[in-house]
């Protein structure tokens, strides 16, 4: 009753207010929608707008055109000089990153991604500069035209992101998409580099510049800040230990107690620091103990507290040796510029700093005194997402200062020598290849060494899956954590409730990087930085008081805000609450950047602005007095063309909140639950759950686990990869032959495009058990089913010969295939070699069977030593090294195709793609899109499967044991779906949460369908056995569901064998199936062999069928002899006898360990006695 | 033990409703089952064994439809074992002709060559397998038991994309002309298959021109030959002559009281196949009827709510099948019939001969 009410009250006032204003033909169209459906048009808006991958794209596009600059610019990187000749400079003027190309033969070609994935070659656009240094006495600069590379200097080659603007995809369409090989529904955001596709996953950390306050192991309150600058970071912590506060840096020795810090900052009085405190008694009872310690140490002025803490840092090798004044200059240098580095120190005014540290002492205490105050680590606005853009940046700096350290020294080099010949020009000095080299290999190795930051992170970028469509597109949204994955703390892992929206709750891994690895919500956006400057002065002129001017009495006063601006404290307000709101009018309005973030936080007292990069922020409809902005004209509008999704931005129908933000919202997800109090209308519900969680029909009705294993089995799933799939040479490819789209979608596989490009097939299943075949979640095929083509995959495997060429200028050849000349004296081609062509490689289309060759290469003899004329070397310095096809014995590939290219090096190589078609067989993986996987358990005939009245013969048979501990009833209500989806000739919904806003069909209508079809309302059919032909005394629930093929086959798993391979070294089996390796019979087998008593059996395991060997003993000396076989007598090189000799069998490991024993002088002796 | 009150000689209704009716419940359906043993109602004098001459007497077909490719009829008198047999024996044992081996001398399309080779054998083919042997692997393909088909189709440059679809397949009725450059080709053929009486009238083709095959784009090309030889669809679907054959139980939908009115009404509407009438019983007076049991597909509407399992009992005659073949066009779905008893007729004097 009550809610209705309400609702009743905020239309009414509607009406008032339109009735007094507004003329009555408006207001229909000012009627607030009813529906949530309509609303639904703004997410295919947004992501035209933004794309699936847009917050790579962003922060690559942010790092090449404006980072890099600002990185040319900054002090230090800007000039190069020399400390031989003080006239000489070199100076940046601009960068500017190309277009992508390749030289070839001192042309540059523009380059198409598609053609680097299949040459092997690095995506990259030249990195060029414009300068201005001193030639001798002329001052020369060089500059680019219009952003021209001819004339500025190429300092090297950038790898480009696909899709990013400089990349030659942008802004085309499908069909110039398809003309340079490319798919359109790919969603770039990775990079090419020696013909692999890389993406740089986005890393998730802690917020840098931000004060967290914690605790540490023994319980006690700790602040810890993490500064970051472009010249510096440095993690500074003030602790609190014995009841006293201490600062604890890397920098010193020592923690240092707080007060000390403060006094060598100017802040001599006591009282000042507890006014700064805040005068508060409870406060100040706890601040007195580190007070006193302070003035027990004898300090009371700024130049004794410096004293002290010029003995406490750190030597630093600068100023070793020098004592006294240094000392202090020394620490107040510390102070300004190490210790907490992002607050700003100008001209050693320290003030700012102190009322930081004051700022962060005074939380310290609140949260001593009320530990809700302790900031939570995994709170997701506590977290910065770095992504490509930035760790590019900081690889880039650091790259670009070694090769500026690296001119210098060349130039010092060049200019001590007294007497050049020739003028001495820095451009002929700079060699593009280290910054090319240092990008490429640390893109290809995933290795992101910066040592300024002492920063040493491995796989950061991962090789992009392309087991399927989905499997790429999620690898984009991928975020990894830098956390340990072997610590045993759920904290990190946890599902955060800040999460909401941001990142899927759905997608993670199972296993030890569980809740680490995490994936982005379908509209999550992730911001790039944005410019500080006039964000400042705005603040300033709405009425923010300067820190300067303030006491300490004056900053903590009950109504006054402290305003921090991205972590650096600007000022108070008195007005919080009309500060912020005038901000986000501005930023409604357009004024200031949509992704800035104005988070008022009573508790604390403070207001945080935020502007920084990697923040995860969502669009959210804006609601006044609960009223939702967004009418129906607009939503018209959009449909109709005349609106886009920045449209929307632009007249603040629609805004960006990030996480800490979300945090003075009220947010509601429909229309109908909003109250005067709502500040926000979610755009849709469904997009809490990313890309891969998006494809599950009726999620939510899931048990949560179901959904996080379909969530890793998406990735694993057959089908098409991209549009230009049967144009790529991967090194794997598995395609589905007929694959087709879910009869049961959901509007994310819309939106992502896994309609145009799915995985899986529309099976008919029956929900019955039958043959025994089908325990423990495996399924029963139907035999005709399998031969009209379900299932049936094509796997492609690549192999490519490279044709080295040598030092001595030798170089390996292709030649024809060998020939056989019959007894008949007819020439024929060889029996392995019938499948190449005259030119020694196979031909396209022919069969390939294990064994054959398909490339007849040969390499030279003799590769070291020169040779007279390397073209002209007889057949027999060459030796054979051919390619040999290795497939599963028994099968039958084929030759799909040749490519023969040159690589970036100028290396001849051969791409073999070989294909190889398979039907399902026996104990080949299948599962549904809910979690439930299982293998195929046999495959029956279908005269013998069941039919129903309507003569419909399931395709396969699932047993009904997989249900109810699963609890998949998302399942059961995608087989009604799909069910009445093919009676009607419509395909039905099944989005998250959709029933309410129409983006799922109801179980209720589905039934309704059914009846109307002549089906039974629940699924549940009729049913002949097919066997005995009489009626199942039960009615089967029977109906369509997606079924995906899984990659995982028997065909490549499979082994046994009886006799193989041996190791070299020890003359064991082999190991490994690759290595046709023999099955081990461990250490526990052995023991239940021992328990059993069935020592003739150990001794056949593992001596007979393994290394059994058989040596002579001197019985004498109990050392090993030999068999000399020329006198046939065994003897003892010992005893120098062939008496007393006896010979005995043994493992070949056994006699290995006595000889290498003896190696290193341990004489292990036998003693043999009669048996 | 006597019982006197017990007609001799025949069964009291709840037995015989269980031995000639499945009934279908709103839960599960029950009864399903036949008894088989001849002395089952012996306590009652009822000879449950078959008999010749009463199976003679009560066997029945009636052909309710017939065209082209399907066939209805109902098969009465008759037990689900052998109703099942023909059924299993027409999806699997009918031998009809399908493409097995396809050479492929040119193949620049986008559909792989197994695929394309896949799709081929896939596709029906009209011709009536009863001309033809089997063919075994050793065996030299001849006009016997091979039929050869030639597709060889290409894309010019300038044209549009093709689609390629079944009627361009081409029967060669000489044989292969494969190798081209050899004497010997993959087929010997005796004589021109359409010199042989049976494929003068009309060639051997695909049953539907309409079936796509492949597309070509501009430059691509196919030029292939395809073998097709009989066998059966237990060795591969693509020789099953139907696309499929099913039989169901005749519907019975009994009234177990009088519903009129109001019930009447709802019942009529529930019924989502009109399997109900309202009879007129004078003025203001309905009452259902039950007019069309044939067209009941058992979705329960109609014993679903409260109460509704007392008034109405769907039930299935056990020995009465409406079969339906779908024929996929290589026969006529009679003549499969006929086919599929001769089959039958075959097994039974296999075993007899081996019996004795």
């Amino acid at each position: 009753m009550k809610k209705k009410k309400v609702k009743k009250k905020i239309i009414d006032n509607v009406n008032n207010r339109q009735q007094t204003h507004q003329p009555l033909c408006i207001r229909e169209m000012e009627f607030p929608i009813k529906s949530t459906v309509d609303k639904y048009q703004l997410l295919p808006a947004f992501l035209k707008v933004r794309g699936l991958v847009k917050q790579h794209i962003d922060s690559f596009n942010y790092f090449i055109n404006c980072e890099i600059k600002k990185i040319i610019h900054a002090t230090g990187n800007e000039k190069v000089t020399s400390d031989v000749d003080p006239n000489f400079y070199l100076k940046y003027l601009d960068i500017f990153v190309g277009e992508p190309c390749v030289e070839q033969d001192y042309i540059y070609e523009p380059i198409t991604p598609h053609q680097c994935r299949l040459r092997d070659m690095t995506y990259a656009a030249p990195i060029s500069v414009d300068v201005e240094y001193t030639r001798g006495r002329e001052i020369v600069v060089r500059r680019g035209k219009e952003g021209k590379q001819e004339g500025a200097l190429v300092i090297g080659r950038m790898p480009l992101m696909l899709r990013s603007c400089r990349c030659v995809l942008s802004g085309k369409n499908e069909a110039q998409l398809a003309k340079a090989g490319e798919c359109p529904l790919d969603p770039g955001g990775y990079f090419v580099v020696k013909g692999t596709e890389k993406v740089i996953l986005i890393q998730e950390q802690l917020s840098k510049n931000r004060i967290i306050i914690d605790t540490d192991s023994s319980g006690n309150v700790a602040a810890s800040v993490t500064s970051s600058t472009h010249e510096r970071k440095s993690k500074t912590n003030i602790i609190v230990k014995h009841e006293r506060i201490f600062l604890r840096h890397n920098t010193f020795s020592d923690d240092v107690p707080i007060v000390v810090v403060l006094k060598a900052m100017g802040m001599e009085s006591d009282q000042e620091i507890v006014q700064m405190v805040g005068r508060d008694p409870k406060y100040a009872g706890i601040l007195a103990p580190s007070l006193q310690e302070c003035s027990a140490l004898g300090i009371h002025t700024q130049q004794q507290a410096l004293e002290y803490l010029g003995v406490k840092k750190l030597l630093s090798c600068l100023y070793t040796g020098l004592l006294g004044v240094l000392q202090v200059d020394e620490a107040r240098d510390i102070l300004a510029t190490v210790v907490l580095a992002h607050v700003p120190v100008h001209q050693f005014e320290f003030r700012p700093k102190c009322i930081y540290i004051a700022v962060i002492i005074r939380k310290m205490l609140e949260a001593m005194l009320n530990t809700d105050a302790v900031d939570d680590k995994d709170y997701v606005g506590n977290k910065r997402l770095e992504l490509a853009g930035q760790l590019l940046a900081l690889l880039f700096e650091d790259l670009f200062k070694r090769m500026n350290g690296e001119l210098k020294k060349s130039v010092d080099m060049t200019l001590a020598k007294a007497n050049r010949s020739t003028q001495f020009d820095i451009a002929k000095c700079i060699r593009p290849d280290f910054l090319s080299n240092g990008l490429e290999h640390a893109i290809s190795s995933g290795n992101w060494t910066v040592k300024r930051f002492k920063m040493d992170r491995k796989g950061v970028t991962q090789v992009v899956s392309r087991l399927s469509f989905i499997a790429a597109l999620g690898h984009m949204t991928r975020i990894t954590s830098q956390f340990e994955k072997t610590r045993k703390v759920s904290g990190p892992r946890a599902l955060q409730p800040s999460q909401w929206g941001m990142l899927c709750p759905c997608d993670t891994p199972e296993g030890e990087a569980c809740g680490l690895v995490k994936n982005l919500a379908l509209m999550t956006h992730v911001t790039t930085d944005e410019e500080e400057g006039p964000l400042i002065a705005l603040c300033t002129t709405l009425g923010v008081e300067d820190l300067s001017m303030l006491s300490g009495e004056e900053l903590h006063s009950q109504h006054t805000y402290i305003v921090f601006f991205n972590g650096i404290i600007l000022g108070v307000h008195r007005r919080p609450q009309r500060f912020a709101e005038t901000l986000r009018k501005l930023r409604r309005a357009g004024k200031i950047g949509e992704f800035v973030s104005i988070h008022v936080n009573p508790g604390q007292h403070s207001i945080h602005i935020a502007s920084d990069g990697g923040r995860v922020c969502r669009p959210l409809v804006i609601a006044d007095n609960g009223v939702s902005r967004i009418k129906e004209h607009h939503m018209k509008e959009l449909k109709d063309g005349f609106r886009t999704f920045d449209d929307f931005l632009r007249e603040g129908l629609v805004e960006y909140l990030d996480v800490n933000e979300e945090n003075n919202s009220l947010i509601a997800l429909y229309e109908a639950d909003a109250t005067p109090a709502t500040t926000h209308i979610e755009i849709e519900p469904f997009t809490i759950l990313g890309v891969c969680a998006g494809l599950i029909p009726y999620p939510h009705h899931n048990q949560s686990p179901r959904n996080t294993y379909q969530c890793a089995m998406g990735k694993q799933a057959m089908g098409n990869i991209a549009y230009n799939q049967l144009h790529r040479i991967d090194t794997l490819l598995y395609l589905l032959v007929y694959p087709q789209r879910p009869l049961l979608t959901t509007k994310t596989i819309e939106l992502v495009g896994y309609d145009k490009l799915g995985a899986g097939q529309n099976a008919t299943v029956a929900v019955m058990s039958y043959s025994g075949y089908d325990i423990e979640d495996a399924i029963v095929m139907n035999k005709a089913s399998l031969d009209r083509g379900f299932g049936r995959c094509i796997v492609l495997k690549k192999s490519v010969t490279a044709l080295k060429k040598y030092n001595n200028r030798t170089a390996d050849r292709i030649v024809a295939p060998d020939m056989n000349t019959s007894a008949k004296g007819g020439v024929q081609v060889a029996p392995r070699h019938q499948i190449q062509d005259r030119d020694g490689i196979a031909a396209v289309g022919e069969m390939i069977r294990p064994g054959d060759i398909y490339i007849n290469k040969q390499s030279p003899i003799n590769t070291r030593d020169n040779v007279m004329n390397p073209q002209a070397m007889p057949d027999s310095a060459y030796k054979r090294t051919p390619q040999t096809y290795k497939g599963p014995p028994g099968e039958c590939a084929v030759v799909d195709k040749v490519l023969l290219t040159s690589n970036d090096e100028n290396h001849f190589i051969v791409k073999c793609l070989i294909r190889h078609t398979r039907r399902p067989e026996v104990g080949d993986k299948f599962s549904s899109r809910h979690g439930q996987k299982g293998v195929c358990g046999t495959i029956v005939q279908q005269e013998d499967f069941p039919f129903s009245e309507r003569g419909i013969c399931p395709d396969l048979i699932m047993n009904p044991h997989g249900f109810p501990s699963r609890m998949t009833v998302g399942k059961m209500i995608e087989l009604l779906g799909g069910k009445a989806g093919v009676m009607s000739g419509r395909f039905h919904y099944g989005s998250a949460f959709g029933e309410p806003s129409g983006h799922a069909d109801t179980v209720s209508a589905i039934s309704e369908t059914l009846v109307n079809h002549g089906f039974s309302y629940s699924g549940k059919d009729f049913i002949y056995s097919g066997i005995t032909g009489y009626p199942l005394q039960a009615y089967i629930f029977m109906g369509p569901v997606y079924y995906q093929k899984l990659k995982h086959m028997v065909l490549d798993k499979m082994h046994a064998r009886a006799r193989g391979p041996r190791v070299v070294l020890t003359r064991q089996p082999t190991e490994g199936r690759s290595r046709e390796g023999g099955l081990r019979l461990g250490e526990m087998e052995r023991d239940c062999l021992i328990a059993y008593g069935a020592s003739m059996m150990i001794l056949e395991r593992l001596m007979i069928s393994s290394d059994q060997f058989q040596i002579q003993v001197c019985t004498k000396c109990g050392m090993m002899g030999y068999y000399n076989h020329k006198l046939k007598i065994a003897l003892c090189t010992y005893c120098k006898s062939g008496e007393n000799m006896a010979t005995m069998k043994l493992p070949y490991a056994c006699k290995l360990l006595f000889q290498e024993l003896q190696s290193m002088n341990i004489l292990p002796r036998l003693q043999l006695s009669e048996a | 033990m006597e019982m006197d009150d017990l007609p001799k000689g025949e069964l009291p209704p709840h037995l015989e409703l269980q031995r000639t009716r499945v009934v279908c419940a709103a839960d599960a359906p029950s009864y399903t089952e036949s008894v088989q043993y001849s002395g089952a109602y012996m306590a009652y004098d009822v000879d449950n064994s078959l008999r010749m001459e009463d199976f003679r007497k009560n066997f029945r077909v009636e052909i309710k439809s017939l065209n082209e490719d399907d066939i209805e009829f109902d098969l009465i008198g008759i037990d689900a074992a052998l109703a099942n047999a023909f059924r299993r024996i027409l999806i699997a044992e009918v031998p009809t002709v399908a493409i097995e081996k396809v050479y492929i001398a040119n193949n620049t399309s986008v559909i792989q060559d197994e695929v394309l080779a896949h799709r081929l054998g896939l596709v029906p083919i009209k011709a009536d397998p009863r001309l033809f042997d089997y063919k075994t692997d050793e065996e030299i393909a001849n006009e016997k038991n091979t039929i050869v088909f030639k597709l060889d189709v290409e894309c010019t440059h300038m044209g549009e994309r093709v689609k390629n679809a079944s009627d361009q397949l081409k029967w060669l009725p000489a044989g292969s002309e494969m190798p081209p450059d050899s004497k010997t080709k993959f087929t010997s053929f005796g004589c021109s298959q359409d010199s042989l009486p049976a494929f003068t009238s009309e060639a051997i083709a695909s049953r539907y021109p309409d079936i796509v095959l492949a597309k070509l784009r501009p430059g691509q090309a196919i030029e292939i030959e395809a073998h097709a030889v009989k066998g059966i669809g237990k060795t591969h679907a693509k020789w099953s002559p139907v696309a499929t054959a099913k039989y169901r139980m005749l519907p019975e939908v009994v009234l177990l009281e009088d519903i009129e009115g109001d019930l009447a009404d709802e019942l009529v509407r529930t019924c989502p196949v009109n399997v109900f009438d309202i009879e007129d019983m004078g003025p203001g007076e309905r009452r259902a009827t039950v007019a069309r049991p044939r067209d009941c597909t058992l979705c329960r509407e109609c014993v679903r709510g409260d109460g509704w399992d007392k008034r109405v009992q769907l039930r299935r005659v056990k020995e009465h099948f409406i079969f339906s073949i779908e024929s996929t066009g290589a026969l006529p779905p009679e003549v499969l019939f006929t086919e599929s008893i001769k089959i039958l007729t075959e097994k039974c004097q296999r075993i007899l001969t081996e019996l004795l």
